[in-house]
């Protein structure tokens, strides 16, 4: 019994499908629109846990070895010369450059953020980074290095990578990086409580966070990291995307990096196969990030092209697809510098930070 | 033979050219390390001449060619059967651009004349290709969907059993080795070879021949040293799934009945030597046809079930 | 309701990607492959073969003549009664290992060779059709030694020479899966290839010369009906495989009444993909669109109909709609195509006039927006809603890149669905329930099931079909016995 059915849903003021879609946070639904449509789709008025499971179990399966087959056939497209460019340049556009590390400090992210703003120092048509992410204590560091250039400041929060801490602590730590300026904030979802079916305060959790992202005037968007590689199953990959979609998430993210296995291209597919259905379920579109693991341009084209043939070109902007990711943009100016020289550069080449 | 070489003529005269020697080494993990005992022994030619110092394996070696043979086994079994069957096929290739050291190391180690060293390598190559070509067959052969009398599918299917131990032929260095030595490895199990104690070096240029050859490491280390001091910890060892005592035949101070013992305790599927011709202990006449029972030898057999309804 | 837009209109365009055809030399003419030799046709007739993207001639080639197919298969017998059949196991088997690696190294050559030829995309070529015939050489060169453990007694016999006919949906892979289990067991070969895409047999030829293979045990004669007739009806061969139409099988199968000729056949089909409610959907669709469009539909076991549970059916219907639209018809040279060309201006033709027939039966057709080139042979993704099982569509095998689609209820009436054909090689069942997919396995008269999956292809898998999709199985152990005397009764 497929509960994806192609029946419209009460369009809650976004944009609908087949017209360009609204960036995300600019058409603010409110709590009350988000679990008003979270009841309507589940077909419950409790969402407790029971009632999200029979929904989210109720979702079509993921077959693996099918999965893992389509993310390979679209791993062998041939990306060159000029789509090779222009792909090459997005992959830039869409780089959440990123410092989580213990050691940070202020001058790291500074030096981060100019190479987020300047990627090619000798190159001024070489584009900017999306975002700089950083943990929250910096935001504000990172707030004022990026302050007119366009480049957002992403936070991770809410006891990031574990999520092991009470709400209290969780949303205090999302507060204070919406209040030192972050205009994006990266969440986990407690994968105790998921794995465990406690899927009624994951639920709740992303609305509480969601909440304190647009307190006080704020308007940062959301995006909740899955941690897929601890969800094990691509099950579970579907099942915590469609809760966190309906939870109010501006975006799903594969991992936080942090532990082992992170995005991978089949993974992706199915978040991107996600938001493609919730799309066309609601007409709301959500943005997709695989952080972790990406180390090379062309493992990047291939996500390019995962997002093409799934989601659609909708996708292909910064506003609904993130690279997260820190060595990547090197081998990216790399192989940007080969296309225009011919040849190959070595790592002297391009800035160590 | 003892550790003395017999007394040698002096040499007076020196070669035009001095050769480099080789410095025989164990494989363990896919690397060539010493003994962690830092010992060697000599091993000489069937004329009692000098060939080499060869490392002198330890227990703590022993334990350590376990901790790898384990740490590679999963990988290799969940190999595709046709992924192992290559690698086992380069194997050959590359046994067959080593025929004539493999020659050389017969004659010397064996006596046999330079044409039935021929022979026996040849023999020794065709044989590795015969195993290489039953990775993706065993399963067709030993497996089976078996008719039970209910409403279930019901399938059959051999597994490797994990980590073996082989205890190589003393007498047939090469032949003997090969038809010891990849039979467990058809199904993706992970080996642990106690080479021939006397004859040991064909098996140090085999183990050359593996780390050239996409095997990867762990999935066969190789032990020189005397068979009493690497048998016994091998045979008792509790994360060793299964043993070959081919090699207790001939070996010094150490009986296979003893090893079988040892064995027990951890209920190790155990390969007895064969018996010789006239009833005895003798080392089989490897030419004869190899079986696909060596290569069962070392698998256990997995029956599933599963309901059929609509 | 729309899924997501196909890729037209993405920013990101994939610009052309094309695989160069200089690894390959293709000579302006060819012969016959005889007794270790190139000799051209007795009566030096020849035909052309021309690359069906573009039209262009690609070379001439001999055209075998009774004569010419008598002297092949004395040169096959020669070689059997002298060389290959004294021949020890493990030597046969070192020559196959050897075939097998040199078609591994050579694979780009073959590959780009094949997609000139026949016109599918050099993706499939490269991925599918060289490696699975490496591997399929690979896996019955391990059969040559070990004969008498395969369970047909301790010294199996081989029947002595072997007339191979074969298709051009797969020219070397078919290839491969006649002449590597006839020369494990001991046989030897003469084969045909199909009239349109005799060039990779041509440079297999080569490849054996590489090889060392004696003379005669390999010959290959190329032709088309006439060489194929009178190479089956030749009194000197013991043992026929052919892979084609099921008229043409049918024919052969009354040819050889009343002989002692032994044959296998593969034949056509028409194959059901049964897709339940709670079906992985979105691997379903991959499953859907590879049955039918991988290889243009011009496949046997082809999922040519699509059996969907009716509560789902819209649902479907849409998802694959959109998924058609992302698929890249065109130049089969360039690595990003996934719809290639028709291989024959009369495949092109049959194709045309069974779809105009499924619109006139009153189905409704649909394809995706696609721009296809203005020479060469091109037929668009196409599929039929509204299918009745007695529409034409429903029943006549295609051979293109056209899926019917029908509904059902309950598991039962799928089944009767799918069995209600003369057909019978393949299936493919999606849903999420173990139970019912043995259930399904069990009641489903098809010689092959797949289960979640589809067109998965392996040497050591025995493929063939019930009914008039043929008899004989190629593939596994189950492979060798039709080229054995102990092995089987046909």
């Amino acid at each position: 019994m497929s509960t994806t059915t192609p029946t419209s849903v009460a369009e809650t003021g976004r944009a609908g499908s087949g017209t360009a879609p609204a960036t995300p946070g600019s058409a603010d639904r409110s709590a009350a629109e988000i679990a008003d449509l979270a009841r309507s789709v589940t077909g419950s008025a409790l969402l407790d846990d029971t009632a999200w499971r029979r929904y989210l179990h109720g979702l079509p399966g993921v077959d693996k070895v099918g999965a893992d087959g389509r993310a390979a056939a679209l791993g062998t497209r041939s990306i060159k010369t000029t789509s090779k460019a222009w792909a090459l340049d997005t992959i830039i556009r869409m780089v959440d450059l990123t410092t989580l590390e213990g050691a940070d400090t202020p001058g790291k992210v500074r030096a981060l953020a100019a190479k987020a703003v300047r990627p090619e120092p000798a190159d001024p048509t070489c584009p900017s980074a999306a975002a700089v992410c950083v943990y929250n204590d910096l935001v504000p560091v990172a707030v004022e290095a990026l302050a007119g250039t366009g480049v957002k400041v992403a936070a991770v929060s809410t006891a990031f990578p574990s999520g092991r801490a009470s709400r209290a602590v969780r949303l205090a730590d999302t507060r204070d990086a919406v209040e030192a300026g972050a205009d994006e904030i990266d969440m986990v979802i407690d994968r105790g409580a998921f794995l465990s079916g406690r899927y009624s305060q994951v639920y709740e959790d992303i609305v509480a966070v969601r909440e304190e992202c647009r307190a006080n005037r704020h308007h940062a968007h959301l995006k909740v990291i899955l941690e897929t590689g601890e969800l094990a199953t691509y099950d579970n990959v579907r099942r915590a995307s469609w809760l966190a979609m309906l939870a109010g998430a501006d975006f799903i993210k594969t991992s936080t990096g942090k532990v082992s296995p992170a995005a991978t291209l089949p993974v992706t597919v199915v978040m991107l196969e996600a938001v493609r259905d919730f799309r066309a379920l609601t007409g709301v579109p959500i943005g997709v990030k695989p952080a972790g693991g990406i180390r090379t341009s062309k493992d990047a084209i291939k996500y390019l092209v995962a997002v093409n043939e799934t989601a659609g070109g909708d996708w292909l902007d910064p506003d609904w697809f993130r690279f997260g990711a820190s060595s990547l943009l090197n081998d990216v100016l790399m192989q940007r510098n080969k296309l225009t020289t011919g040849a190959y550069w070595g790592p002297d080449y391009v800035t160590v930070d | 033979m003892a550790r003395t070489s017999k007394a040698p003529t002096p040499t007076r005269t020196a070669p035009e050219r001095l050769g480099v020697r080789k410095t025989y080494k164990l494989y363990v993990g896919g690397k060539f390390p010493r003994s962690e005992s830092g010992r060697t022994y000599e091993v000489t030619d069937t004329k009692g001449r000098f060939l080499a110092n060869v490392a002198q394996g330890s227990r703590k070696d022993a334990r350590e060619a376990v901790v790898a043979a384990r740490a590679a086994q999963a990988k290799w079994a969940g190999a595709t059967a046709y992924n192992r069957g290559q690698v086992l096929y380069r194997v050959a290739e590359m046994l067959e651009g080593r025929r004539e050291q493999f020659v050389a190391e017969v004659v010397a180690g064996e006596g046999l004349t330079a044409r039935q060293a021929e022979v026996a390598v040849s023999e020794a190559i065709d044989r590795w290709v015969w195993y290489a070509g039953w990775t993706d067959k065993v399963a067709q052969v030993a497996g089976s969907a078996n008719p039970v009398a209910g409403p279930y599918f019901n399938l059959s299917a051999p597994e490797p059993t994990g980590v073996v131990v082989v205890v190589a032929p003393q007498r047939s260095s090469l032949l003997g080795l090969v038809s010891t030595i990849v039979p467990p490895l058809v199904t993706g199990n992970a080996v642990i070879v106690v080479a021939s104690e006397q004859r040991p070096i064909p098996a140090v240029t085999l183990s050359e021949v593996l780390a050239t050859s996409d095997v990867p490491g762990g999935v066969v280390n190789v032990l020189t040293g005397f068979t009493r001091e690497l048998a016994p910890p091998l045979a008792s060892h509790l994360d060793v799934n299964a043993i070959d005592l081919a090699g207790a035949v001939g070996a010094e101070g150490v009986t296979w009945g003893e090893l079988e013992a040892a064995a027990a305790d951890s209920v190790k599927r155990v390969l007895r030597p064969a018996v010789g011709r006239r009833g005895d202990d003798a080392e089989p006449d490897w030419t004869e046809a190899p079986r696909p029972q060596r290569i069962l030898a070392f698998t256990e057999t997995k029956t599933v079930w599963h309901p059929k309804g609509a | 309701m729309t899924t997501t837009a196909s890729t037209a209109g993405s920013p990101f365009e994939y610009a052309p990607a094309p695989e160069s055809r200089a690894v390959v030399d293709i000579a302006s003419s060819y012969g016959l492959f005889i007794d270790g030799e190139f000799t051209p046709a007795s009566d030096s007739g020849s035909f052309k073969t021309v690359n069906p993207a573009t039209e262009e001639v690609l070379a001439e080639v001999a055209e075998a003549t009774e004569e010419d197919v008598d002297r092949a298969v004395r040169a096959a017998r020669r070689a059997q009664d002298k060389v290959w059949g004294p021949m020890p196991g493990r030597e046969r088997a070192k020559y196959l290992f050897r075939i097998a690696r040199l078609l591994a190294e050579r694979s780009r050559e073959f590959a780009v060779l094949e997609t000139l030829d026949n016109g599918k995309p050099i993706r499939e070529s490269r991925d599918v059709d060289v490696p699975t015939a490496a591997a399929h050489f690979f896996y019955y060169a391990g059969w040559a030694d070990k004969l008498e453990h395969a369970g047909y007694g301790p010294d199996p016999r081989p029947h002595g020479v072997a007339a191979q006919v074969i298709p051009w949906n797969f020219p070397l892979l078919m290839l491969a899966w006649k002449i590597a289990p006839a020369l494990a067991t001991g046989n030897t070969v003469v084969l045909k290839p199909a009239e349109t895409t005799p060039l990779t047999a041509l440079l297999f030829a080569d490849l054996l010369r590489q090889a060392e293979l004696p003379a005669g045990v390999v010959n290959i004669v190329t032709g088309a009906r006439a060489t194929g007739s009178a190479l089956v009806n030749h009194p000197d061969v013991d043992k026929i495989a052919f892979t084609g139409s099921t008229p043409v099988g049918k024919r052969i199968a009354q040819e050889i009444a009343g002989t002692r000729k032994h044959a296998t056949l593969e034949l056509g089909g028409k194959a059901a993909n049964i897709v339940f409610d709670d079906a992985p959907i979105d691997q379903a669709i991959e499953g859907i669109v590879n049955g039918i469009f991988f290889n243009q539909g011009q496949v046997c076991c082809a999922g040519s109909r699509l059996l969907v549970q009716e509560s789902i059916a819209e649902e479907l219907v849409d998802r694959l709609k959109a998924r058609l639209g992302t698929l890249r018809v065109g130049d089969p040279m360039d690595k990003n195509t996934d719809v290639g060309a028709i291989n024959s201006p009369q495949q092109l033709a049959r194709i045309t006039e069974l779809t105009d027939a499924g619109t006139a039966e009153g189905a409704t057709r649909w394809s995706p927006d696609c721009e296809l080139p203005s020479s060469g042979y091109w037929f668009a993704p196409t599929l039929f809603t509204g299918v009745s099982a007695a529409h034409r569509i429903a029943r006549e095998e295609i051979f293109g890149p056209v899926l019917s689609i029908l509904t059902f209820r309950t598991p039962s009436e799928a089944v009767a669905k799918a069995n209600n054909t003369p057909y019978g090689l393949s299936a493919g069942i999606w849903t999420e329930k173990g139970s019912r997919i043995l259930w399904m396995a069990d009641q489903l008269r098809a010689g092959v099931v797949w289960s979640n999956t589809f067109n998965r292809f392996d040497p050591a898998s025995p493929f063939g079909g019930y009914k008039e999709s043929g008899y004989g199985r190629e593939g596994g152990r189950h492979g060798l016995a039709p080229y054995l005397i102990e092995g089987s009764t046909y």
